[in-house]
């Protein structure tokens, strides 16, 4: 796809167009490096350093599903948490019906695929606020309908199965992999799709919805897919959390926090970028770690600094720099330059 | 005679749900704003009426006649300044902005007065009921609320159209840059609007603290009660409100008789069903629907 729009742009010999702002080998670089030391984490670092950052983790994966949704789809959606639940209990699910719960993860996800794609025929009948709103109702109603299963646990909460014959210290190990892995592949694959055409059509949607429909995008069957892929994405996150904290009970799976949690990491960070949620989500651990001892303060600080943000910086911290600096780490959009190199104007 | 009185306690609960729904079908129907903090203040006001009223030394029971006309204020000062700087930018942040709000809103509850459950104290109202037969029993309090529901949806209907203010909302609400045209400042009445269904929210609130306990988290669930109403109802629709209120409310009283598990279930499956079968909800126009 990039090869035609630079292509296209080129013929006329006055610009030049380019993905990335600076060579993609220091990305490369950087990107081998962090892998190589996340993965070894749990051999280097303490035990209570590798559990925060397996929560991060599931934060990163679950904000960078809720960025594709709001930030380049227009939804805002304030049930996520129905497919976090979901995943968490399909883990909880195969497990007892025998099954290694780190192989059940990818199962996890897909069956939260499987199920999201009938819901938004229902959803995507209302828009704006009214979506936003029975994207809750939907997440009430999946952790009302769980709260009744008695084999699940019911109301009251069961522990998930077959990790009591590893170690402790095995289950930290595989539980941070299984984590880091998801999350990996959820960024990478973000990273991919909005590479590609449905990540041409996503960016169109985000800059103008209108003239995207004008150009024959087709918004409804894009915004389908993203659904389908976020949700699949946190069923993942769902299914990892199951496993990293093993008691599963349908207040704590389908909390509306992780709603909330994604919402006000991705704008912080900044919406409609990749780096923007993973900006966020730093930025809520280090101040989740160092106000831990003041019980909700975090989430009251955290709320209003992403409210001042959308009110003020809708770009968020990371969109913000990214303008002043012209630079981004994981380039999706295409940099327009005159040939004589004077001007820069960033273009997706 | 079972089932009678199963109705009977749905549309006594409904006359609630339409109550705590007319402010959240007034904003969207002015403002096109959706408040998800909605919820939450009807909880503050309930907070303000418990923990206020024993200063000013009048009875719980009138504590609406103080906390009412200061939410209608802060509803006018909170729309002039937060919510019209997000209505600037686009729909898209007045989301993020009031869900902000409700989350904060929430969490300063929970700090300030603990997770405990309150209730505002009215005596022994709460226990008074008619007894028609042995099996249906009519709680005065309910039936109350029921009256003001209805009384406050007749006075705004009268107010939207009898009243000059009135009919510059509805101008307003139906097309904003002709009315701007014709000489409307539609950010003051934008702020009216807001003023209204603020104090409908204060009453809701105030109305729950009565029925049941509340707590810091008791906000959400109410704001889901209160959003389904009106999509059964139909969006834009003031009375369509109150019968989506009663259907809600019967729905989830006849799933309560099965099993109370089923209360919120069947609330939620007969919304469901509605967007399903019928999305512009029972009198509703097309316009919330994409």
């Amino acid at each position: 796809m990039s090869q035609s729009i630079e292509g296209a742009l080129d013929r006329h010999g006055l610009i030049t167009v380019r993905r990335s702002t600076h060579s993609p080998i220091y990305t490369l670089v950087g990107a081998v490096i962090l892998v190589v030391l996340l993965s070894a984490a749990p051999w280097m670092v303490p035990a209570q350093v590798a559990s925060t950052l397996m929560n991060f983790f599931i934060l990163v994966i679950m904000a960078t599903m809720w960025n594709l949704l709001a930030g380049y789809a227009g939804m805002v959606s304030i049930g996520q948490q129905a497919f976090v639940g979901l995943g968490a209990y399909a883990t909880l699910y195969l497990a007892l019906k025998g099954m290694n719960p780190f192989v059940t993860v990818p199962f996890a996800a897909l069956s939260c695929a499987v199920l999201a794609y009938p819901v938004t025929y229902l959803l995507f009948r209302l828009r704006g606020g009214y979506f936003s709103i029975a994207t809750w109702v939907v997440a009430d109603t999946a952790m009302l309908i769980i709260g009744t299963i008695a084999v699940l646990g019911g109301g009251t909460g069961r522990l998930m199965p077959g990790l009591q014959n590893l170690s402790p210290s095995e289950t930290a190990h595989y539980s941070y992999l299984a984590t880091w892995i998801v999350a990996l592949v959820v960024v990478v694959g973000t990273y991919y799709l909005l590479r590609s055409r449905l990540g041409l059509v996503l960016a169109s949607i985000r800059d103008n919805e209108v003239a995207a429909r004008s150009a024959g995008a087709n918004v409804r069957s894009a915004r389908r897919i993203v659904f389908i892929i976020a949700a699949a994405g946190c069923g993942a996150a769902g299914a990892v959390l199951a496993i990293s904290q093993p008691f599963i009970q349908p207040t704590n799976e389908f909390n509306l926090q992780w709603a909330a949690e994604m919402l006000f990491v991705s704008m912080i960070g900044g919406l409609g970028t990749i780096e923007g949620p993973i900006v966020g989500s730093i930025i809520f651990f280090v101040l989740q770690q160092t106000l831990q001892q003041e019980g909700a303060w975090y989430l009251i600080i955290f709320g209003t600094f992403a409210t001042v943000i959308a009110l003020w910086q809708p770009q968020g911290l990371w969109g913000a720099f990214r303008d002043r600096f012209h630079t981004e780490l994981l380039p999706v959009g295409h940099w327009v330059d005159r040939t004589d190199g004077s001007v820069k104007v960033p273009k997706n | 005679m079972i089932w009678l009185n199963v109705i009977i306690q749905g549309i006594l609960l409904g006359g609630f749900y339409a109550l705590f729904a007319c402010g959240l079908s007034l904003m969207f129907g002015v403002l096109k704003v959706i408040n998800l903090a909605h919820g939450d203040m009807a909880v503050v006001a309930a907070y303000v009426a418990v923990f206020l009223t024993p200063h000013l030394h009048i009875p719980e029971l009138w504590s609406f006649l103080v906390v009412v006309p200061i939410f209608g204020v802060i509803g006018y000062i909170g729309q002039r300044t937060l919510i019209q700087k997000s209505i600037d930018r686009d729909p898209f942040t007045t989301l993020l902005v009031t869900f902000g709000l409700s989350v904060v809103i929430e969490n300063l509850l929970l700090e300030a007065y603990t997770a405990n459950g309150q209730t505002v104290t009215i005596g022994t109202l709460i226990t008074k009921s008619w007894h028609p037969t042995s099996i249906i029993y009519i709680s005065y309090l309910s039936l109350m609320v029921l009256a003001v529901a209805v009384g406050v949806l007749a006075l705004l209907q009268l107010f939207l159209s009898r009243t000059g203010t009135g009919r510059l909302i509805r101008a307003v609400a139906d097309d904003r840059e002709a009315a701007q045209l014709s000489g409307a400042n539609y950010r003051h009445i934008f702020g009216i609007a807001a003023a209204i269904a603020c104090a409908t929210v204060a009453l809701a609130g105030i109305a729950y603290g009565m029925m049941t306990q509340f707590e810091p988290t008791s906000g959400g669930v109410n704001l889901l009660f209160a959003f389904e109403a009106v999509v059964i109802g139909g969006i834009g629709s003031l009375w369509g409100t109150l019968v989506g209120g009663i259907a809600l409310g019967v729905a989830q009283q006849f799933g309560a008789h099965f099993n109370p598990q089923y209360q919120v279930l069947a609330g939620n499956v007969l919304f469901l069903l509605v967007l399903a079968v019928r999305p512009q909800g029972l009198f509703g126009k097309r316009t919330a629907l994409a």
